[in-house]
């Protein structure tokens, strides 16, 4: 019985953790299918989750605080935005000045970074040493949608239905990605742009369009994750250490779950135990320092993995990364 | 019914390739930085301070004094050699964004040398042979470091951005665990080095700015004037090409590897036996990071450079000022150098592409 509670609670930490990549990764997936690698989702998160936290945070003190679906909508809205307008700049520079992507992606790594950073500071120093919102709020946000009773029902209670707004939130945001990209016309423009931008457009698809809308749709959605972290696992204060490597995860976990939305969902969740194994489950004969590079060294296994199979279902979009300019052929 | 032909506001059109002359592409390149310095003030003005006496105050931070611009040395340093260790592999379209756990890699060598061997020498000035012993073991393990993603590039074409990425996170978090662990002194952290160890000081600065110097000169000469830089340059461009004329394409992927994690290492050592004098899991601090944007600013030109790392150099050093003087968080530095590469990265379109105004209404004529 006592590993069995150990393991619901470990998955349970893991959809906490794993939330964050969850987002970062969906906003990548739409990303890469337009043909856009953007690298930049480190930086996108930072800036997601400052103006999350910010937004959340003077509208609190503005306007005293908000309801519960209204302070959620608030900072989806806001980190939404913020990354939004980081894609933009990508998109601007890599589809319209015809940048490399890579450099560029490094670039709105850098900035973003930066950027949550220097925001983060600013509020912190503005407010006079401590940035955080109310308990009603906190509690608000690490709340799940779904009543007592049904929580209440011995151990899938919890695992099912007592997680946070935001993980079902994205649950039914990997859903409606999946239907968007297979079973919409759009999403097959989409994918068709990505794989090969010379016959999209040869077809009558705007190209520069699918690919803006995408990389600033997928943008804004990596950015969730990112206030999602901020206000389920950090405790609504802002620290510049925290994020710091997810970004990148989400970045890898792309390649994982094969450019797909609903394999993001296990992916995301699996990856979040990683990080936190070294909490849960603590072995005698691995230092904690140690324990903690799992995710990463379970990432680099997945990327030789990946890069070892053959399958031509398996591959990334075909024009992944590639610069489309109608002229060049 | 008459229809205009539709003809876009905005045409474009490839420049030739020497249609624009080297003044004004220079121009080009020297307004984006003007360009980029001016959003950055408006990060300044949104932090509530004057973007002119904030600049004026960074700039002064930086060269003011002997010791200002002797801190400010000791930040390009470092970036100048880890941009000279990354240029190969960026000519080779080869993502190595591991340079800060080569650095790591570097200096965690370095340290086993000086824990292995300080002893047996004697004396309490720096010691050649220790410093050689050393070096060359940061060389060997940056550069296997480098090489571990390198060799699955080559063999398997597994995604090397991530890969050496990751390799940051996994070296820095053996570092962390030496730290407060095995290698532990006190309060976890590594004891410092015994003065056999120490960079000697040239001019205030430990001598690694006289290597980095030296480096420029060689990795010039390596990209530009010998067959492995040219076998370099011809798979950057195009790797068909170079398939075809029969180069071992994963070979010089693996060598060109191996030689930019040595270099970044060489800069692990100089910074933990000139800098910090000791290791930690901060040692690198970001600087393979700025070092990409340093080798990217300078289109891989090992001159250029010498000169961006010693803007970003004051920068960085400028930041840390104001942050202590106005108030305005250090990240600044952060802000400022990811514009300059969203800046100079999109004004290169300006260089290669001409753009046509749509002409007049009535010249194009009409359709029927």
């Amino acid at each position: 019985m006592k590993t069995l509670d150990t393991v619901v609670l470990l998955l349970i930490a893991a959809i906490t953790y794993g939330t964050p990549l969850l987002y970062g990764t969906l906003g990548e997936v739409l990303t890469e299918r337009s043909g856009n690698l953007n690298l930049g989702v480190e930086g996108i998160l930072f800036m997601g989750g400052a103006f999350g936290l910010g937004g959340v945070y003077y509208c609190e003190k503005l306007l005293g605080t908000p309801s519960g679906i209204a302070a959620i909508a608030i900072a989806l809205l806001c980190a939404f935005l913020a990354g939004a307008l980081a894609s933009l700049i990508f998109s601007f520079i890599t589809t319209t000045l015809r940048a490399n992507q890579n450099v560029t992606g490094l670039a709105l790594a850098i900035f973003g970074t930066g950027v949550g950073q220097f925001a983060g500071e600013m509020m912190r120093v503005r407010a006079g040493g401590y940035v955080t919102v109310s308990n009603e709020l906190k509690a608000v946000f690490t709340s799940s949608p779904f009543p007592q009773f049904m929580k209440d029902i011995p151990y899938v209670g919890q695992l099912l239905f007592g997680n946070s707004h935001f993980f079902y939130i994205g649950v039914i945001l990997a859903v409606l990605m999946h239907l968007f990209l297979k079973k919409t016309r759009k999403g097959l423009y989409l994918r068709a742009v990505g794989e090969n931008p010379a016959t999209a457009d040869a077809a009558g698809i705007s190209v520069t369009r699918y690919k803006y809308l995408a990389t600033i749709i997928g943008g804004g959605i990596s950015a969730i994750g990112g206030v999602v972290y901020i206000v389920t696992t950090a405790g609504c204060t802002w620290n510049n250490e925290g994020l710091s490597g997810v970004g990148w995860l989400a970045v890898a976990l792309v390649i994982f779950c094969l450019w797909r939305p609903l394999s993001a969902l296990w992916g995301s969740v699996l990856f979040g135990a990683l990080m936190i194994l070294y909490m849960r489950l603590q072995l005698s004969f691995i230092p904690t320092e140690l324990y903690k590079i799992l995710p990463y060294v379970v990432t680099v296994v997945v990327l030789i993995l990946s890069s070892l199979r053959n399958n031509k279902e398996k591959q990334p979009p075909e024009g992944l990364g590639l610069a489309y300019f109608r002229e060049d052929r | 019914m008459e229809e205009a032909i539709k003809s876009p506001l905005l045409r474009l059109e490839k420049r030739g390739s020497n249609s624009l002359k080297p003044v004004y592409v220079w121009m080009i390149r020297l307004g984006s930085i003007l360009f980029a310095l001016l959003l950055g003030s408006i990060a300044i003005l949104l932090a509530g301070s004057d973007p002119i006496e904030a600049y004026g105050t960074m700039l002064k931070g930086a060269v003011g004094t002997a010791e200002f611009r002797q801190q400010t040395v000791k930040k390009a340093v470092p970036l100048l050699g880890c941009a000279l260790a990354i240029a190969p592999c960026f000519k080779m379209r080869f993502w190595n964004i591991g340079a800060e756990g080569q650095i790591t890699a570097g200096a965690l060598a370095a340290t086993f040398v000086v824990r292995l061997l300080a002893s047996k020498f004697e004396g309490n000035t720096p010691s050649l042979p220790l410093l050689l012993m050393m070096a060359l073991a940061a060389m060997l393990l940056g550069g296997l470091w480098a090489l571990i993603p390198g060799f699955f590039k080559a063999r398997w074409n597994t995604n090397e951005t991530l890969f050496t990425l990751m390799m940051n996170y996994i070296i820095i978090g053996v570092v962390a665990w030496l730290q407060a662990g095995p290698w532990e002194a006190r309060q976890g952290r590594i004891a410092q080095f015994p003065r056999l160890a120490w960079l000697p000081k040239v001019e205030g600065v430990h001598c690694g700015w006289i290597i980095v110097l030296v480096l420029v000169f060689l990795v010039h000469i390596y990209m530009r004037h010998s067959k492995q830089g040219y076998e370099i340059a011809v798979i950057g461009d195009s790797l068909r090409t170079a398939q075809y004329a029969g180069m071992h394409v994963g070979r010089i992927m693996m060598r060109t590897m191996f030689l930019s994690g040595a270099i970044s290492g060489l800069v692990g050592f100089m910074l933990c036996s000139g800098a910090t004098n000791t290791l930690s899991k901060d040692i690198a601090g970001g600087v393979g990071f700025t070092s990409i944007t340093v080798a990217w600013l300078s289109q891989l030109n090992a001159f250029a450079m010498v000169a961006i790392s010693l803007l970003l150099g004051v920068l960085t050093k400028g930041a840390d000022t104001l942050q202590t003087v106005m108030n305005v968080p250090a990240a600044i530095s952060d802000i400022i150098i990811g514009l300059l590469l969203f800046c100079m990265l999109g004004c290169e379109f300006f260089i290669n592409y001409r753009l046509i105004l749509r002409k007049k209404p009535g010249k194009g004529g009409t359709v029927k």
